[in-house]
């Protein structure tokens, strides 16, 4: 025994070990999150519970959301009727019961030992709602445009109803964001014109008046909008449904608050397979409901993307230009190596503090004058000089700029000094020799540079937490009003709505899933960047180590 | 085809070689503009935290001399510094320009007229701006001066007045009608009270509560009055009334009593200070801003201050710090209207800024040629009016952020109402008068306490794991392992934040015992397994390649884990009494949290694993295999050889690894935010969290209000992490190059 410890046999198990707990926890991690944000989406089946707590007899109906092992000891001493269960450890159940405004809490723990019988009826609803979360409840009946629908056909009306209350509320919305959202742009833009007019001293009766006719025709277009508005809106709430809930009783709901009528327990398998592309075609193109907690992420993907964008565009000439220098023209002494370190440190400098540089200097002093220079009108309220998606995009420019450096140089440098001296023994300058060989040789490392400035971007919450990420943006950084990107906007963003979503919010356990949903979407574009990335790197590595032979 | 031999085209080339030049130019600009914008990270921190160690400074703006025939006894100026009053005994406010061309110039003059001849006058505190004459018949006229500013023409315009905020009539104090020697008045406005503590011609001690009430129908404020007489011997020197009512300072020679005051049917003396320092005697007394400090001057120069703090005979005053000056001839002790500065003139016409919280004189040198009777500071505290003989001089005051200073950042500070002298991170407070506590050292405590953790979990996991991958691990399986631990260093923390706070967090608290149970059985088992291992036929031995122990062992650490949760509830009630949390509370006696510092060391462990775990693995794989393999050849296990030879010549390479992991571990600012409770406090207890330098900056920076000193004190947090992270990765990044040198040349 001494002598097999001697040999170090077993430290190089311990050291083996170590691999595999990293690798356990990495490959873990990654199934953790695609688990749960991915099952999130899958029909569950709805139960229903007859349950006997002391006297007291009741129905839950409802999801189960999550389970436990709770030992007795613990519940004994809370004085809990275990109804005579004998053994270590009881299991206790999370229920999801919905119905937000009949019920205390929509979540609630039931312990195993209190159910009687526990059934998958089918005919059991859940309606997914705009307001208030699902409803779950039997179907009692359908009433379309103030009668009843006959018994039989009740469901295939329904789901008929359901689509045109929601198609209303569509087209309602569209008119709300598209024509009406324009008036109120405009209205806006002539306010401040007006006010610039006035600043300069130039505003005189005869323009006051225009302005006044402008905003009275403006008015007019409004009103006519908003009859239509109003028309869509009543129309969308004619019909209702009568639902009885778990207590037992009755409850009307307006069909214009119904997104989705469903009966998972009656649904086959394929059925739930379409249900569940359906769920995932709208989280990723539907806007969140209920403060976050419910309903898509369309603007924090379109948020995140939009600032990846700019951002890479804004860094990709800077960092190879940067790296050109460095590699191609800058002497080769010891000033130069420093400033190599340097530029590899400063991506190990925390994102924070880039967060800090960027509300500090782009935010308050350069937007701060831009707001002074060209938006005086606007003043007190400021345009540029507040967080916003131009200013995430130039602090996480400057965040990723090292990443890009590194990466180009790193190609640069790999290209055998062989090529550049046939190209210039052929009469190129350097300049064609860079622009025409050297650049085109190292695209890939560029990219690669790129990839990884973008998947670390994407990444990053800490600094655009300080320069421009909101929890809720009322609009898209692109719309339809001129002048169609507004850089200026504050912008959502799927690392941001995580955090959000799961640590402010006030129904944390409602929002979880959904938390766990968006954090895969997150990892799996970031996994799927970084695979890109190495892949590529990988790749080029191979081709130049054959050019070098 | 033409014969001729092909031409040169000289323009051409030159157009090239211009083309070249500008190519060259440009892109040195390029590259030195976006290397100098990456420099201007560190100035421009840099930049905006040097105000706060900048000293304070005064200027005198300009004097004048005012008319002799007059005597003047208080004075001040309005917001903008623009304009100063003055008042004479006999009742006359007169409003004077102190800006620009009419400097000194008399505006307008008010008389407050009077029904009973003037025996005293008094002031509020600064902030409450208001003044009053104690009269013949027992009453007093409280008086304000008033700044109405309008814009008019594209310019302002300040318009002095005078207000009577008790109205244009008197209001009785003395019922007696004895005539107001002394007095000193509080008046709050929001619930219209006046307090007024007064001596009387006849020596008696009053002190009288007014409050007013509406006339539903007339609409006039209505004054009842509520009078306590207060038995107090000796002559009294100077009174002091607190803003809120509840405390009334007397002084009788070197004796200050105290009297509580919050109720006025039962007011009580609460303490008699013998405040004066040995050989001297006191001489001023005043309220800081907040009121909740004494400041007491002697004449031999020293000024102290006292508040108080919870002792064992309850809430007692007591003595803090003193200020010494060395000059005894102190004529006046002036607070500011919100923040802890205070100003003491002298006979000699020198004037002195103190800062108590920092215990910094912050300015001192002399204003005047003859003795200063008076002092204002302005709302703004930019500027500051004194009258000395006949003299009216403004000074101007840079004194942006008095709050800062070495002792007050790093250093232990008795704070008002502490009971010792701690270190307390505490910004901002709803109340203007706030004392601000900035002390860096518990969230630096904070963030290194999180980073220690941190390494503490990840070194150990991720040096053995890159000391395997490089040195006993198959290629086949190290292209595969290497690249899947680097992934996770692409993951965004804020999902592993987001994991550590709403999972990790719930199931440590749930099953406490699984954790110290995995920590004890993982070894046990991987040493069971290489045990078993040994002994196991070599037929079986050798199907299995060499090098891939960490896929063989992947099942027996699961099943450890399983193990241990298993076991957990058992463990739990065995070792503590059915439940973890109680037992640790109640028996150990330490606090726990749910997001504790064992969760962010796990959590933060994990960001920072792939960053060690990838440079350690390059050092230890690129240490030349001629080295190894002559060890192997003299006879020296494989375990001798790693530990001997390539650990030991590879570890510059993994010092700079877990450098670079410190580096990480110190900026990260998502897990911490999320799996912490953020609270500043000092406790290296595990159970407990912290709050760190980055995840302070992300919860405060959004709302502290540009220029303040909060702000700039946020922006020196991150100049410290900056500062802190850089030179951790310059030594890191250095010793890899030398590494790297040093293995070319072998």
């Amino acid at each position: 025994m001494k002598q097999w410890f001697k040999s170090g046999s077993p430290w190089i198990w311990m050291t083996g070990g170590a691999v595999s707990i990293s690798l356990i926890s990495v490959i873990g991690l990654l199934a953790m999150i695609a688990g749960r944000g991915l099952g999130f989406f899958w029909p569950a089946e709805v139960t229903q519970f007859e349950m006997h707590r002391g006297d007291v007899k009741e129905t839950v109906i409802g999801e189960i959301y999550d389970r436990e092992m709770v030992p007795v000891e613990r519940l004994k001493a809370a004085n809990i009727d275990l109804h005579g269960f004998t053994g270590d450890e009881v299991e206790r159940l999370l229920i999801k019961t919905g119905n937000r405004e009949y019920v205390d809490l929509d979540f609630r723990w039931i312990l195993a030992t209190d159910i009687v019988e526990q059934s998958t009826p089918s005919q059991l609803a859940v309606f997914e709602r705009s307001k208030n979360g699902n409803f779950y409840g039997y179907i009692e009946s359908v009433i379309k445009d103030g009668k009843a629908v006959e018994e039989s056909q009740k469901l295939t009306v329904l789901d008929e109803l359901v689509e045109r209350a929601v198609e209303l509320n569509e087209s309602a919305l569209d008119l709300q964001n598209g024509p009406i959202g324009h008036i109120n742009y405009d209205l806006e833009r002539l306010r401040l014109k007006e006010k610039a007019l006035d600043l300069k001293g130039e505003l005189t009766h005869e323009k006051v008046a225009e302005f006044e006719a402008e905003r009275k025709a403006y008015r007019e277009q409004y009103l006519v909008l908003e009859k239509e508005l109003f028309k869509f809106r009543d129309a969308a709430k004619r019909d209702q449904v009568i639902v009885k809930d778990m207590r037992g009783e009755l409850v009307t709901i307006p069909l214009y608050q119904v997104l989705d009528v469903t009966l998972p327990n009656d649904m086959g398998l394929l059925a739930k397979v379409g249900h569940y592309f359906k769920q995932v075609g709208k989280f990723v193109s539907d806007d969140p409901r209920e403060a976050n907690t419910e309903g898509g992420v369309f603007p924090a993907i379109f948020g995140t993307v939009f600032m990846v964008m700019l951002m890479a565009v804004i860094v990709t000439p800077f960092g190879v230009v940067a790296a050109i220098y460095l590699h191609e023209y800058a002497a080769k002494n010891s000033i130069t190596k420093m400033i190599r370190i340097a530029v590899i440190n400063l991506a190990g400098v925390p994102s924070i503090v880039y967060g800090v540089f960027g509300l500090g200097f782009f935010v308050y002093m350069l937007g701060g004058s831009i707001d002074q220079l060209f938006y005086p009108e606007a003043l007190p309220g400021p345009t540029f000089g507040t967080p916003g998606v131009i200013w995430s995009a130039l602090t996480l420019a400057i965040l990723t700029l090292p990443v890009v450096i590194v990466s180009t140089e790193e190609g640069l440098s790999r290209i055998p000094s062989s090529v550049r001296q046939g190209s210039l023994a052929l009469g190129a300058t350097k300049a064609e020799t860079i622009w025409r060989i050297i650049v085109p040789m190292a695209s890939p490392a560029i990219m690669t540079g790129l990839i990884l400035a973008v998947a670390r971007a994407a990444g990053e919450v800490a600094p655009l937490m300080l320069v421009g990420v909101v929890k809720m943006a009322p609009t898209l950084p692109v719309d339809m009003n001129f002048p169609f990107v507004h850089l200026d906007r504050k912008f959502m963003h799927l690392g941001f709505h995580i955090y959000d979503v799961g640590f402010q919010s006030p129904n944390v356990e409602a929002a979880r899933p959904l938390v766990y949903a968006t954090a895969f979407l997150l990892v799996a574009v970031i996994v799927a960047l970084n695979i890109t990335a190495i892949g590529i790197r990988n790749h080029l590595r191979e081709k130049f180590r054959s050019l070098e032979h | 085809m033409s014969s001729n031999p092909p031409s040169v085209d000289f323009n051409t080339n030159r157009n090239r070689l211009i083309k070249d030049k500008l190519a060259k130019y440009s892109i040195t600009a390029g590259g030195t503009l976006v290397l100098v914008a990456l420099l201007l990270i560190f100035f421009y921190l840099l930049y905006v935290v040097q105000p706060i160690f900048a000293s304070a400074h005064v200027e005198v703006r300009n004097q004048f001399t005012l008319p002799t025939s007059q005597e003047y006894i208080a004075g001040g100026m309005e917001e903008q510094g623009e304009i100063a009053y003055l008042f004479t005994p006999s009742g006359e406010l007169s409003y004077y320009t102190i800006k620009g061309e009419n400097f000194g110039n008399k505006l307008t003059s008010f008389n407050v007229e009077f029904d009973a001849a003037v025996t005293s006058f008094a002031r509020t505190v600064p902030h409450q701006g208001m003044y009053a004459y104690g009269l013949e018949n027992g009453a007093i006229k409280v008086v304000e001066p008033k700044f109405e500013v309008g814009f008019a023409n594209n310019s302002r315009t300040i318009k002095p007045s005078i207000a009577y905020p008790l109205g244009e009539g008197e209001v009785t104090i003395d019922d007696e009608g004895a005539s107001i020697r002394q007095f000193a008045f509080s008046y709050d406005v929001e619930e219209s009270r006046l307090g007024v503590l007064a001596v009387t011609g006849d020596k008696r001690l009053l002190f009288s509560m007014l409050s007013a009430e509406e006339n539903m129908f007339s609409g006039e404020m209505e004054w009842s009055s509520e009078v306590t007489e207060i038995p107090q011997e000796g002559k009294i020197d100077e009174l002091l009334i607190s803003p809120d009512f509840s405390r009334a300072f007397v002084r009788v020679a070197n004796k200050v009593y105290i009297y509580n005051t919050r109720d006025i049917e039962d007011i009580t003396q609460i303490q008699v200070l013998a405040a004066n320092q040995e050989n001297a005697n006191l001489v001023k007394m005043q309220l800081l801003s907040g009121a909740n400090s004494l400041m007491l001057v002697n004449d031999n120069g020293e000024i102290s201050q006292w508040f108080e703090i919870n002792g064992e005979q309850g809430r007692k005053f007591a003595k803090i710090r003193a200020f010494a000056s060395n000059d005894g001839n102190i004529s006046g002790l002036y607070s500011e209207f919100y923040r802890r500065t205070f100003f003491s003139t002298n006979t000699q016409g020198e004037l002195s800024l103190y800062y108590t919280t920092s215990e910094s004189e912050l300015w001192s040198g002399k204003v005047s040629d003859s003795g200063i009777d008076f002092f204002s500071i302005s709302p703004r505290s930019n500027a500051a009016l004194m009258l000395a003989g006949n003299q009216l001089i403004v000074v101007d005051i840079e004194n942006e952020h008095p709050e800062v200073s070495w002792s007050a950042l790093w250093q232990e500070v008795w704070y008002e109402g502490y009971p010792e002298p701690a270190y307390i991170w505490q910004s901002t407070s709803a109340s203007d008068d706030f004392e601000s506590k900035l002390s860096l050292v518990p969230i630096s405590f904070g963030t290194i306490k999180a980073a220690m953790y941190a390494m503490l979990f990840a070194v150990p996991i991720a040096l053995s794991a890159a000391i395997y991958t490089a040195y006993f691990m198959s290629p086949e399986l190290r292209r595969f392992v290497k690249p899947t631990v680097e992934i996770m260093e692409a993951l965004p923390t804020v999902i592993l934040g987001f994991l550590a706070g709403l999972w990790l967090a719930p199931l440590i608290e749930s099953h406490l015992p699984a954790i110290m149970l995995i920590l004890l059985l993982t070894p046990v088992a991987i040493l069971l397994t290489a045990f078993f291992w040994q002994n196991l036929p070599e037929s079986i031995r050798h199907k299995i390649p060499d090098g891939s122990h960490a896929i063989l062992l992947i099942p027996v650490v699961l099943l450890a884990g399983y193990i241990a949760f298993a076991l957990s509830p058992a463990v739990e009630l065995w070792v503590f009494d059915g439940d973890v949390r109680r037992y640790i509370t109640n028996e150990l006696g330490i606090d726990f949290d749910q997001r504790n510092s064992l969760v962010v060391g796990i959590a933060m462990g994990f960001a920072v694993i792939p960053t060690i775990f990838s440079i350690a693995e390059d050092a230890v794989f690129s240490v030349p295999k001629h080295l190894s393999n002559g060890s192997l050849a003299l006879g020296a296990t494989q375990w001798q050889t790693l530990v001997r030879v390539v650990l030991l010549t590879a570890s510059p390479g993994i010092f700079s690894a877990v450098m670079m992991g410190l580096g990480r571990a110190v900026g990260e600012t998502m897990i911490v935010l999320m799996a912490t409770g953020n609270t500043p406090i000092m406790d290296w207890s595990i159970f407990q969290g912290m709050r760190t330098l980055a995840a302070n900056i992300a919860v405060e920076m959004p709302e502290s209000e540009v220029g303040s000193t909060h702000y700039r004190i946020l922006f020196l947090a991150a100049f410290v992490l900056f500062i802190f992270t850089f030179v951790f990765n310059t030594i890191a990044e250095f010793v890899r190059q030398r590494l790297r040198e040093k293995y070319s040349s072998l």
